[in-house]
């Protein structure tokens, strides 16, 4: 299945190079919502609030957001990667090379999924200036937010290949995903909440994936960390089918 | 001669119900430059895109260098540029990197001096560093063909190569195509410029609704489809056609200062010899005279023509 590692080579440097052109945005933007967040959440909101079973609110909110630009980022960046070949007709040249559907993924998917990890990592460390934070699992936590990285990307992709338009190709993240993710305890635990929106909250699947994370870093979570693990492999099992079936019918890449 | 590209049995239906491709037969022989003529949304581009990966067919088999195109993609595809009708392009990449991207993509391992060649067989190399966005439609012709070459494939499609090119570009283009054919490069190129596949291809197929209606010797097929016209020039017009004349189906023109005569230059006999004495016999002076072999677009109009009537009638 995979054979051209300089075709995949090809395409993740195409990749990490556009990004490379808008290199500064691309920075800045992670660092100054942060700081946006911790004025607002942590200083102004943050004091009056008490800690979230014995961690200070500034801390709880790091692994949330975190996330929240994670999932923004890896939709929009691996949605884009595929959506722009399309858009411009330059995808005749990789449907016409060489390349597994499996490489092609590998490529596309990599090259977001490492954008969305260095903006990970950039905002823990301007999330260090203004709190102390203490990750209780670091090999957990690294690992948990590559798989995220990557399980996002693939649903970015996804909706890259489905989008026929701008329009569509910004609808899911914004009106599906943004909301998910801030109601998904990006921001409170669970327990904040009246017991009937607890309910609610828990068919949202974001729920189990922001907690997971948080449990990396402070030892707890709304939910068991099990449980976590297993909304992320569903969640990427169900990514990686959706996507094989799209490159198996061609669908909306071939006539 | 050996096959480098079998098609056989090729069919394709669009989800829209509209039949692109109804079981075309072809044999591309190693190379050759083929022409592939016919009118707008007679199946050139499904036929290149279906071999090239880009489009799934209904029907048939494509066999590239003995590589069947669906099951050995990854032989057959590599063997393969393409240089696409519309201008697709990465506007924001340089020239060089974009050429260097396409060799990375077929698997190639990356090697600098044949791209700075390729470029200036192209007279890109001055335009190496520019945006390709920076570049003219003519310019960015030319980049497409590069990344086409970049992987050194064995067949080259050219998807109407010279549609909305200038004049200077067109003959850059059929001298770098005669250029490629020494290299043992196989071209098949579609076109509706009958004028390009006179010019350049070995052998020609014409494709209309689907079906290739022919596939014939360049040569042969003026030959054998070439009918002459031989002008007369008048020294008095006539106002008819006299009746002692009425075997050779002659037409006026010109206000009756010519004499037309269509005849099959193949036969036997023209009837140009006895045209001539008849012409004398009644005194009708002419003061010069032509033939005319026609060319490759009245073959070309004719066939298309006689497809739609046939189709007609059934």
């Amino acid at each position: 299945m995979i054979k051209n590692l300089r075709g995949i080579r090809a395409i993740y440097l195409f990749e990490m190079a556009r990004f490379g052109r808008t290199f500064w945005t691309s920075l800045m933007l992670p660092v100054i919502t942060t700081t946006l967040y911790f004025v607002v959440f942590g200083s102004a909101i943050g004091s009056r609030m008490s800690d979230v079973s014995t961690v200070p609110y500034g801390a709880f909110i790091v692994p949330g957001l975190m996330m929240l630009t994670m999932f923004t980022e890896s939709i929009s960046n691996a949605s884009f990667g595929i959506y722009m070949p399309k858009w411009t007709g330059t995808i005749y040249e990789m449907l016409s090379s060489p390349m597994s559907p499996l490489e092609l993924l590998i490529a596309y998917v990599g090259a977001a999924a490492t954008k969305s990890v260095i903006i990970g990592t950039i905002i823990f460390a301007t999330a260090h200036v203004f709190v102390d934070v203490q990750v209780a699992h670091p090999l957990l936590m690294v690992a948990f937010m590559i798989l995220m990285a990557v399980t996002f990307c693939l649903f970015g992709f996804m909706i890259g290949i489905w989008a026929q338009s701008f329009e569509q190709l910004q609808v899911i993240p914004l009106l599906v995903v943004y909301p998910l993710t801030f109601l998904g305890g990006a921001f409170y635990s669970l327990d904040m909440l009246p017991a009937a929106w607890r309910t609610v909250t828990l068919f949202n699947p974001v729920v189990y994936l922001i907690s997971g994370f948080r449990w990396t870093f402070f030892g707890q979570g709304d939910v068991g960390i099990e449980v976590s693990m297993g909304a992320v492999a569903l969640f990427l099992a169900l990514c990686l089918a959706v996507i094989f079936w799209m490159f198996r019918t061609g669908y909306r890449l071939k006539n | 001669m050996t096959a480098v590209l079998d098609i056989s049995g090729l069919g394709k239906t669009y989800k829209s119900g509209h039949q692109a491709l109804a079981g075309v037969d072809l044999t591309i022989n190693k190379g050759e430059i083929f022409a592939l003529l016919g009118p707008n949304g007679a199946g050139k581009t499904t036929l290149i895109s279906i071999v090239c990966g880009i489009v799934t067919p209904s029907a048939g088999t494509v066999t590239v260098g003995g590589h069947d195109h669906a099951r050995d993609y990854r032989a057959a595809r590599s063997m393969i540029g393409l240089v696409p009708q519309e201008l697709h392009t990465d506007a924001f990449e340089k020239v060089i990197t974009t050429v260097t991207f396409s060799r990375g993509l077929f698997g190639k391992p990356r090697d600098p001096a044949f791209i700075e060649q390729l470029l200036k067989d192209l007279s890109l190399w001055d335009k190496r560093n520019a945006k390709i966005m920076e570049l003219s439609g003519g310019m960015k012709r030319r980049v497409m063909i590069a990344k086409a070459l970049s992987h050194e494939p064995d067949i080259l499609f050219l998807d109407e190569p010279t549609a909305g090119v200038d004049v200077e570009l067109r003959r850059d283009m059929w001298n770098m195509v005669r250029g490629l054919r020494e290299r043992g490069v196989t071209i098949i190129l579609t076109t509706h410029y009958i004028e390009e596949a006179e010019e350049m291809a070995d052998r020609v197929g014409v494709i209309s609704k689907g079906r290739l209606i022919l596939v014939e010797e360049k040569e042969a097929l003026i030959k054998k489809l070439g009918r002459k016209t031989l002008t007369l020039n008048l020294a008095d017009p006539l106002d008819a056609v006299p009746a002692e004349l009425a075997q050779w189906n002659l037409a006026l023109a010109d206000e009756g200062h010519e004499l037309v005569y269509e005849f099959d230059s193949q036969a036997e006999a023209t009837g140009v010899p006895s045209l001539l004495r008849r012409l004398s016999d009644l005194g009708i002076q002419f003061k010069d005279l032509h033939t005319e072999q026609s060319s490759l677009e009245d073959i070309f109009v004719g066939l298309v023509h006689e497809t739609k009537a046939e189709e007609r009638a059934a």
